[in-house]
């Protein structure tokens, strides 16, 4: 049985102001974005699930929701068997600790206010009884963990760099011991240089602990490297999902290629596959019926405007696509 | 701006080193630094007032009435034969608690609405917000006149004066930074970590807007201690035999003409000096607090 298993998820936010009270009278339903239409994907204990696509395709609202910081409006979230969308708050409380997040940008999510003690302290404050040294005991070696020595301990969020910061947030979220880590755009905010050392620090965690992670990025090749499975996301739904080394090499959906294709590579002489979309992605209010690739896909055929079926191409590689 | 580019390593939190930088930053802002003195010094006279007075602030003496000031009235005697400067150092304890006292009720009431009004988006926020508009729509002094003469000029009375008409500034600015600061990721870090509400509320947001409500209550007690002298001076505020600032210069206005300046002249210009130095406070405190400047802090 997978460690997490999302299914069917669907979130919405109702449309507010002037024009969205307009279409209400013209359509005769108040407008939502579907911001997350339909997902299901399963993590396995110990792996790590990418989940790529452009900005504003919904995957971070998946992460979000995951993590309760939305509701979602459909669907299902189980966490080793337990159903998470049907637990009240004290319930779903008492799963924080083996529910963590990450979030993008180092700087915004620590409190200014606390030191990097008390931010990693803070959790096992709230969810275990351990006495006062044992918690910093137990702080002290989640910081020597993520790389972080203890002279920086007393410090404040101002006085690290971007690269420690982030090292303070992976350790405040490894503090309890979580059993599924969200990383949420880890690295986007970081140098190159930094990247690379935290995307290590990610990995020697997740294979020392046991870890499973549910990675976002749209950064291709830090997503080949990191994950085992991955899931391409477009415009809310999932497109296609296949093992990392699968995907990577016979992308089926013409989303994942066109992703693919942008990706720069440090050979002149390279063969590449001159994939390009036209346009824009679409506003998640207005979703075209059928392939919501429709209108920007260079191999588009009438069939398209179809209901798009889901299949399976290879062992555990699924595309939703009527050409494949 | 030259310490910005200062390595965070100035900053590795050793006494003595941090110590520096605040006398530094001091030595820089000397008008806010000599206005802080002049509040401490006041505040202090007035603690000590019955030490540091040289006279009985309410002894009269039917020979000693209306002298100038000499050696041994520093600031002269009014009508009754007080020594105007104890009156005006006893007064400093009535004045000064009412500022306090004022600006600390203000900002408890103030913050705690206001924190409330920005989490509780909705109905919650309207209906209170509409409250704020409306007594922030009457002039603050006319209310603040209102309120004495309907409840009768007692030192609560004109403390509560003071409060009411204050809790709106207080009410935005809190409702507005937590408006802000809910937004910040670290909020959501907060409630992933699994606080409770309240303890995102007092752990989270709360201190997160302290600085501009710490300058904000500032430049306000010097606004609150005008507001009381001006009560005062009317005959709504604190009334005679108390020494008062306020009351004092308009028993001292009546003298004008006949040639003792010095009766109203030394109240005012305690009301002038202590708001002038609130203020100065007030904007040194905004300097310091300033986000930018947290690296030198």
């Amino acid at each position: 049985m997978p460690l997490c298993e999302v299914q069917d998820l669907q979130v919405r936010f109702p449309l507010r102001g002037l024009q969205a009270w307009l279409r209400t009278l013209k359509d005769g339903a108040p407008p939502v974005v579907r911001a997350v239409d339909g997902v299901s994907f399963a993590i396995e204990a110990g792996t790590t699930l990418g989940l790529v696509g452009e900005s504003g395709c919904g995957k971070s609202t998946v992460a979000r929701s995951l993590v309760r910081l939305v509701e979602p409006a459909a669907g299902s979230i189980r966490l080793d068997g337990t159903e998470l969308t049907t637990l009240d708050d004290d319930a779903f409380a008492r799963v924080r600790p083996s529910l963590q997040m990450v979030f993008q940008d180092p700087t915004a999510s620590l409190n200014p206010r606390l030191s990097v003690r008390r931010a990693v302290e803070e959790p096992l404050k709230l969810h275990t009884d351990l006495a006062a040294t044992e918690r910093r005991a137990r702080t002290d070696a989640v910081l020597e963990e993520v790389g972080l020595g203890a002279d920086l301990a007393e410090r404040y969020p101002h006085e690290l760099s971007g690269g420690q910061r982030q090292r303070v947030n992976i350790a405040r979220a490894l503090a309890t011991n979580p059993r599924l880590v969200v990383l949420d755009e880890p690295t986007s905010a970081l140098d190159v240089s930094l990247r690379a050392r935290v995307i290590l620090l990610l990995e020697e965690l997740r294979s020392r602990h046991g870890l499973s992670y549910l990675f976002i990025s749209h950064d291709l090749a830090t997503v080949r490297y990191l994950t085992s499975r991955v899931a391409v996301m477009y415009l809310g739904v999932i497109v296609e999902e296949a093992w990392t080394a699968e995907l990577f090499a016979h992308p089926a959906h013409p989303y994942t290629r066109a992703l693919l294709a942008a990706v720069p590579v440090p050979d002149p002489d390279a063969k590449r596959d001159p994939f390009v979309l036209s346009g824009e992605i679409p506003s998640p209010i207005d979703i075209p019926a059928g392939c919501r690739l429709r209108a920007r896909c260079p191999l588009a055929r009438p069939v398209c405007a179809e209901p798009v079926p889901v299949r399976e191409i290879a062992p555990g590689h699924r595309v939703a696509c009527h050409l494949v | 701006m030259a310490d910005i580019a200062r390595p965070p390593t100035s900053s590795s939190a050793s006494l003595p080193a941090s110590l520096r930088l605040i006398g530094l930053r001091l030595r820089r802002n000397w008008p806010s630094a000599t206005a802080l003195a002049i509040i401490v010094l006041m505040i202090l006279a007035a603690v000590f007032a019955a030490w540091i007075a040289p006279y009985d602030a309410d002894a009269t003496s039917a020979e000693a009435a209306l002298q100038a000031p000499s050696l041994h009235h520093w600031l002269g005697t009014d009508v009754y034969g007080r020594d105007l400067l104890s009156r005006i150092i006893f007064a400093a304890r009535v004045d000064l608690a009412v500022a306090f006292g004022a600006t600390a009720l203000a900002l408890a009431i103030g913050a705690t609405i206001g924190a409330i009004s920005g989490l509780h988006l909705g109905w919650v926020d309207l209906i209170i917000m509409r409250c704020v508009d409306s007594v922030m729509a009457f002039p603050a002094f006319i209310l603040a006149m209102a309120i004495t003469a309907a409840l009768g000029n007692t030192v609560t009375n004109v403390l509560l004066a003071i409060a009411v008409t204050q809790v709106p500034i207080y009410l935005r600015l809190v409702r507005g930074e937590i408006l802000r600061i809910r937004e910040m990721e670290y909020a959501d870090a907060a409630r992933v970590v699994g606080n409770p509400p309240w303890r995102i509320v007092f752990v989270h947001l709360l201190p997160n807007c302290l600085p501009p409500i710490i300058v904000q209550a500032t430049l306000a007690m010097g606004y609150a201690l005008l507001t009381m002298a001006a009560l005062s001076f009317i005959g709504l505020g604190i009334r005679p035999p108390q020494s008062e600032w306020g009351s004092m210069t308009a028993e001292g206005a009546q003298y004008i003409v006949t040639g003792e300046w010095w009766l109203f002249l030394f109240p005012g210009f305690a009301i002038v000096l202590m708001v002038l130095s609130f203020n100065l406070v007030g904007d040194g405190l905004r300097d310091f607090l300033d986000p930018r400047m947290r690296g030198v802090r």
